[in-house]
């Protein structure tokens, strides 16, 4: 479901932006570690440094992610692919030592909030109701960003921007500002999905770019661009994945992998993906 | 011409070198000439396919540890081993190529980045085989190869034949396909370019080219490490080509050493400063932001610029 909330908002940037961030396990990483921040700030103890941290932390990656945008991303849209893809993967770089000279080299956690922390019974079997609360929050931002893309006019003009720039463009929307926007969002669900994250394992360096290896086979498999595709792909690797670490558990990534060269060639553009128009 | 003599004054150079300056800066070059021969070949993909690929650092690695492995593990000569390693390397580019020149640039970089990831896990976690995280330490090597001087000669030949032929290649039709792909991928297309069959072979040729690095490289440290498949490593080579410029050929071979002095001096710059901890990935992604956006063609592109200008 982490899968599911970064994968989004992965697919969402590069749907209506046509660039690919590797930046973005950065944002997820980055948003972990804040909201450790937060919460020894307020202290382990306290009820609610969680819930502040898990507000806070996203909100500030979205401005943070939106502020990137407008200091970089803005300038390059033109140029080739090549240099955008280098430009995510030189804040990849940058980030990642932000981290390590903030925070340091040892893991982190953050311990679940009393509330969550217990099991619930589902048809007799004990299930984490940190699980179950993850699954919910997934679901209540997927059904949000289906209204929001689908149902309201800002969603509307995101689709048409994605559909054809200039003709929004010509019937004067401020395009330059829709993709600020689409890219905070899109940071912000990153952020998320690191503040959720934050809880359940340990946060370390270098969770920046396992996720994005994830995120990415997660993409390619459910479609560039295509929500539904994000969450239909995120279950489906959540799954294989689970199942792989039981079965072989040194090469769950390599059954991943398998899974993804077979999608890839049978359906090139993923399994709710449209074909890819070359560099429209 | 002039270019023919100042290659030759540089080569004269590098040979000379070893009776010049200490044998600190002879481990030095014999770093930044394996560094040049990863970088060139990452070029090959990048400057004149436009296939940009994150996870070259794979192929580096997987000729490093072929190397190691058969040597120590099953007791090879080390020159069979040296021949093996790029051999093995470009075998894994080819598999991983297949898979890869089958889409388009986006995805291709994505591919690359997560096969590059898929092998460095396997690496890290096959303990029993790889040494897992502690790597593979004490690879014997010839007893020649133990002297600097001697190595780096060797190094120093081995670089200027793969130069060579890496350059044969760029200069030849095959060469000029790429650049048609890079150029105009549709066109390329109908003029009659095979596209993946052409894009699979440079994979696999600059697969080639960086295992030959990666054993290169193995003598220096007498070792290898998972480190070597990282990604992190992959992003050298790019840092490379950047800066000294993606459209001439010996660019990136010049990007290899600024980056390889930059390094050097840069661990010892944080050391004056009183950092415990190297910060060295953060230079190497601001020096790769700010060339993007002033100088998007490298050292090399300035210079072309200086000399319109003139």
């Amino acid at each position: 479901m982490i899968l599911f909330l970064l994968a989004s908002g992965l697919t969402l940037i590069f749907g209506a932006l046509r660039v690919l961030n590797f930046a973005h396990g950065s944002f997820y990483m980055i948003s972990a570690y804040l909201s450790y921040a937060v919460v020894s700030t307020l202290g382990e103890s306290s009820v609610a440094s969680f819930w502040v941290a898990l507000v806070v932390a996203p909100i500030a990656i979205g401005i943070l992610g939106g502020l990137v945008e407008l200091a970089f991303f803005r300038r390059i849209y033109a140029r080739e692919l090549e240099y955008q893809l280098l430009l995510t993967y030189g804040l990849v770089l940058i980030f990642s030592d932000v981290v390590r000279f903030i925070w340091g080299e040892d893991y982190r956690s953050v311990s679940r909030p009393a509330i969550l922390g217990g099991r619930a019974l589902i048809a007799g079997k004990p299930v984490p109701v940190y699980i179950i609360f993850l699954i919910v929050v997934a679901g209540l931002i997927g059904a949000g960003l289906w209204l929001l893309l689908y149902r309201t006019k800002l969603g509307r003009t995101i689709r048409a921007v994605v559909y054809d720039r200039h003709m929004v463009a010509a019937l004067g929307i401020n395009v330059p500002r829709m993709y600020s926007l689409v890219f905070a969002l899109g940071c912000w669900l990153a952020g998320l999905a690191g503040g959720l994250m934050a809880p359940m394992g340990s946060i370390t360096l270098g969770m920046d770019v396992e996720i994005i290896v994830e995120c990415f086979v997660v993409v390619v498999v459910g479609g560039m661009g295509s929500i539904l595709g994000a969450l239909l792909g995120a279950l489906l690797i959540g799954e294989i994945y689970a199942f792989g670490i039981l079965i072989v558990p040194r090469f769950a990534l390599a059954a991943l992998f398998f899974v993804m060269t077979v999608v890839l060639i049978v359906r090139p553009w993923g399994l709710l993906g449209k074909p890819e128009k070359e560099r429209a | 011409m002039a270019r023919l003599v100042g290659l030759g004054a540089l080569v004269a150079v590098l040979i000379a070198l070893p009776a010049i300056v200490p044998a600190f800066y002879v481990q030095l070059t014999t770093e930044i000439l394996v560094m040049a021969v990863f970088s060139v070949a990452t070029n090959l993909l990048f400057g004149y396919a436009g296939m940009i690929s994150f996870g070259q650092a794979a192929y580096y690695g997987i000729g490093a540890y072929t190397l190691a492995l058969l040597v120590m593990t099953v007791g090879v000569p080390f020159a069979v081993g040296f021949v093996a390693a790029p051999l093995v390397a470009a075998l894994f580019a080819a598999i991983v190529g297949f898979f890869c020149v089958r889409l388009t640039i986006i995805y291709f970089a994505m591919l690359t980045l997560g096969f590059a990831q898929l092998l460095y896990s396997i690496v890290f976690q096959w303990v029993s085989v790889t040494g897992g995280d502690d790597g593979l330490h004490g690879v014997p090597i010839p007893d020649a190869f133990h002297q600097a001087t001697t190595y780096y000669y060797f190094t120093l030949a081995t670089t200027i034949v793969s130069l060579g032929v890496m350059w044969r290649i760029v200069q030849s039709p095959f060469g000029y396909a790429l650049r048609a792909i890079r150029d105009n991928r549709e066109r390329a297309e109908f003029n009659g370019v095979n596209l993946r069959h052409y894009q699979l072979i440079a994979f696999t040729i600059a697969g080639f080219f960086c295992g030959l690095a990666g054993a290169l490289f193995v003598p220096v440290n007498k070792a290898v490490f998972p480190n070597l498949l990282f990604w992190s490593k992959s992003a050298e080579p790019l840092f490379a080509i950047l800066l000294g410029g993606i459209r001439q050929f010996l660019g990136p071979a010049v990007g290899a050493a600024i980056f390889i002095l930059l390094e050097q001096f840069t661990s010892k710059f944080w050391y004056l400063l009183g950092l415990k901890s190297v910060y060295w990935p953060i230079v190497m992604g601001s020096v790769i932001v700010i060339l993007i956006f002033t100088l998007p063609r490298g050292l090399a592109g300035l210079l072309a610029r200086v000399r319109l200008a003139r």
